[in-house]
């Protein structure tokens, strides 16, 4: 074959390539609160790498929860495979399938992978990525892993494209540095809203930031997760039920001008 | 055998004074009653008149040259493990015969190497070359080839022979214990033939049936079958080098042959196997085995391939060919039927194959304890609750297990995170049963806003710990919206004066 029917072939497959991306947009998974899903145009990325940072090491409990919530969502009755390092799980308590249950996932699509170190985990999430059978994959690493660099950070989004399955790095006690993920997230607890006496705490609250997106607007929201829609929503204004509006006739009487009948 | 692996051991120097050194009696010893005695020895050792019993002190009056070990039970049984392994590549079914015997069942094996007596000179040859002395034997049954080869080395009888050929045999040839032994010498049966010639109800009646059995067997007249090291395995696939190969590159080529004969012939049965094992025989007699595990019964090749790339680069400590390997060995076990699935049409089948497909990548990789699902335990204590079991085995399992259904509306009741082993904590409470007001977590202060409980979870009594004492279990909330499990440890005044608390978990 010639250069330039070569060249021109490339090209043309280009062409057809960049069409096809264009007439299936990758898929959107909808998080459920309004303003974050407008930021999202539209919702999460599928198909795509996720970062979550968790501030310090006492925020690790909140953004597991975030991470999951976030999973579940995009998951869609796939299997999750849930990749963590070993000294995660000593320094801040492994994942119990009992909390997963309370938070509306299914402990019995998780899988769990524990690696020895960052750098095994890494390659188990390159692994998974590309299996399409997958729902989503959550890697847990603790502190900075070095092995995560640009270069690893384009390969995971590389396989997370040709898989389409949505991986969710869950960075505990770890500083963002460059990366080719979709979005960063940073994750704090939020205290709970004003409850009734009977209920300790409502749903699990989070201070969301999304600190990075690639495209759209970047913001700030508290986050409420509620377990049984396994939606995100806006917590609540009025926790307790207020008073309704009376319905049958107007609050005031309209004043009408007197008129002369007759 | 002991002193032939000590040998080993020491002689790697090849100098004048090494081989001086090796030249000299050698003797193990072990502590017995109390005394040092002699446990195993060389050739040059007895040729002294020394005898296993005997102890140190005298040995030494007989002879100053001795060179004298401990003996180490453990590292003997190693070895002869060892040995068994190398011996895989005449026969699949290799037993042990401890202390210091193997029994290999050549039926049907010995064609391929040229005869019964050319396999007994290739093994002999092969054993030799690794520094030990070998006395071997070969009959129709494993207790008259033992006798045979305990008294004389390179004997082959023939089946209908064996009467014959044992007669003249000492008794302790046998292998009977001690006691026997002993008790037919002092009765005057000295050869295996004197045993024979008796009625056999006499010899049961004075030394038992268990005796008389293992007479027939060695007299041919019953057979006993060996109790092999490991389970003969489905399938088999070899390829032997006449010129041993010494790099790494050349291996894989090497599975891909031996995967694409095992996968034809599984393949030809409709069979599947959840177990491929390969042996690496290297020409100095080490063999190197590594096995991988699917979930499901495989039978494609390039699935199998890649399962033994990925052992292959996650070992620790990476297969070294030394002097080069001349013998490679393939087996299958665990097989089952293939059930031909259509993948296209059912894309639940095509997803479940490829997740499993998955867990034995990472499983061969990682390790299969490392891939986990979770099933359900009927225990309410919460780190017992939930068990982990290999991913590999108990997926399906997993899938059907039932889990408890949350409360709708509640809070979760469960940590997201729960701590392996509670940690102790430094907590102002209410006296005698209310909420913490504030503790101390890590050396860090948390002020409870909000605080449920308690949650009163009790041992399991009718398991062995009466002692554990009851839990009271508190959802807290501090200050910074943290939100944590924790428990006091035993009612207060009922179990205990002053109960601790313990960190059990977090919440989201």
């Amino acid at each position: 074959m010639t250069g330039a029917r070569t060249t021109m072939l490339a090209t043309l497959r280009g062409a057809i390539g960049r069409l096809e991306a264009g007439l299936s947009p990758r898929p959107r998974a909808a998080l459920g609160h309004a303003e974050v899903d407008a930021a999202l145009q539209g919702g999460l990325a599928c198909g795509a790498i996720h970062e979550v940072f968790a501030e310090a090491g006492r925020q690790t409990a909140a953004a597991t929860g975030f991470v999951a919530a976030v999973a579940r969502r995009v998951m869609r009755r796939r299997p999750l495979l849930w990749v963590r390092q070993d000294f995660a799980a000593l320094e801040t308590g492994g994942l119990s399938m009992s909390g997963l249950a309370e938070l509306g996932l299914d402990p019995r699509a998780v899988i769990v992978v524990r690696a020895a170190d960052a750098a095994a985990a890494l390659r188990v999430a390159g692994d998974a990525l590309a299996c399409d059978a997958l729902g989503a994959m959550v890697m847990e690493t603790w502190g900075e892993v070095r092995a995560l660099d640009l270069v690893a950070s384009r390969r995971l989004t590389l396989a997370a494209q040709q898989g389409g399955v949505t991986g969710l790095l869950l960075r505990l006690s770890a500083q963002p540095a460059a990366s080719t993920a979709e979005t960063r997230w940073l994750v704090r607890a939020a205290p709970s809203p004003p409850q009734p006496d009977w209920l300790p705490w409502g749903a699990p609250v989070f201070d969301v930031e999304l600190v990075r997106n690639r495209h759209g607007l970047t913001g700030r929201w508290i986050m409420e997760w509620n377990s049984n829609e396994c939606l995100f929503r806006e917590p609540a204004a009025h926790p307790q039920p207020v008073a309704a509006a009376i319905a049958d006739r107007p609050a005031e009487t309209p004043v009408r001008p007197w008129r002369r009948a007759g | 055998m002991p002193t032939d692996r000590l040998k080993r051991l020491s002689g790697h120097g090849g100098g004048p004074d090494d081989q001086n050194r090796l030249r000299r009696p050698w003797i193990t010893v072990a502590r017995l009653n109390n005394a040092m005695q002699i446990a195993s020895l060389d050739d040059a050792a007895a040729a002294l008149g020394l005898e296993p019993g005997l102890p140190l002190a005298n040995a030494r009056a007989i002879s100053l040259e001795l060179v004298v070990h401990d003996a180490d039970p453990a590292a003997d049984a190693e070895l002869l493990n060892a040995i068994a392994d190398w011996c895989d590549r005449f026969t699949p079914l290799v037993a042990l015969d401890a202390p210091h015997g193997l029994l290999l069942d050549i039926t049907g094996c010995a064609h391929l190497f040229g005869g019964e007596k050319a396999l007994m000179q290739a093994a002999c040859a092969g054993l030799a070359r690794q520094g030990f002395i070998v006395s071997a034997g070969i009959a129709s049954t494993a207790v008259c080839a033992r006798a045979l080869a305990r008294v004389q080395h390179g004997r082959i009888v023939a089946t209908g022979d064996e009467a014959r050929a044992i007669a003249p045999l000492p008794v302790f040839a046998l292998g009977g214990d001690e006691a026997v032994t002993r008790g037919l010498r002092r009765a005057g049966l000295k050869t295996i033939g004197d045993v024979a010639a008796r009625a056999p109800q006499e010899i049961t009646a004075r030394f038992g049936a268990d005796f008389t059995s293992l007479l027939r067997q060695a007299l041919g007249q019953q057979d006993a079958p060996i109790s092999p090291r490991k389970p003969l395995p489905d399938y088999v696939a070899e390829k032997r080098f006449a010129e041993p190969i010494a790099s790494n590159d050349a291996i894989i080529p090497v599975l891909h042959a031996l995967v694409a004969t095992l996968a034809g012939a599984m393949e030809t049965n409709g069979k599947g196997a959840r177990r491929f094992e390969v042996g690496f025989f290297r020409t100095d007699g080490v063999v190197r085995l590594l096995a991988v595990n699917t979930a499901q019964p495989v039978t494609r090749p390039e699935a199998i391939i890649r399962l033994f790339r990925e052992r292959l680069e996650s070992l620790a400590d990476p297969l070294d060919p030394g002097f080069g390997f001349d013998l490679v060995r393939m087996c299958a076990s665990v097989t089952e039927t293939m059930e031909e699935v259509q993948h296209d049409l059912d894309r639940n089948v095509h997803d479940s194959a490829e997740v499993s497909a998955l867990i034995d990548r990472i499983a061969a990789r990682l390790g299969g304890r490392r891939v986990v699902v979770h099933l359900t335990h009927g225990s309410h204590i919460p780190e017992r609750a939930v068990i982990e079991a290999p991913a590999q085995h108990y997926l399906a399992e997993a899938m059907r297990a039932e889990w408890p259904a949350r409360i709708a509306a509640e809070p979760p009741r469960r940590p997201l995170r729960l701590l392996e082993r509670p940690e102790p904590l430094q907590v102002i409470a209410q006296v005698p049963d209310g909420p913490p007001v504030r503790f101390q977590w890590r050396r860090a202060m948390h002020v409870v806003v909000r605080a449920e409980g308690p949650e009163r979870i009790a041992m399991e009594w009718w398991q062995h710990e009466a002692h554990c004492p009851t839990r009271d279990y508190f959802r807290v909330e501090d200050e910074a919206g943290l939100r944590f499990w924790l428990y006091r440890d035993g009612l207060y005044e009922r179990e205990t004066a002053q109960p601790h608390w313990y960190m059990h978990g977090m919440f989201a």
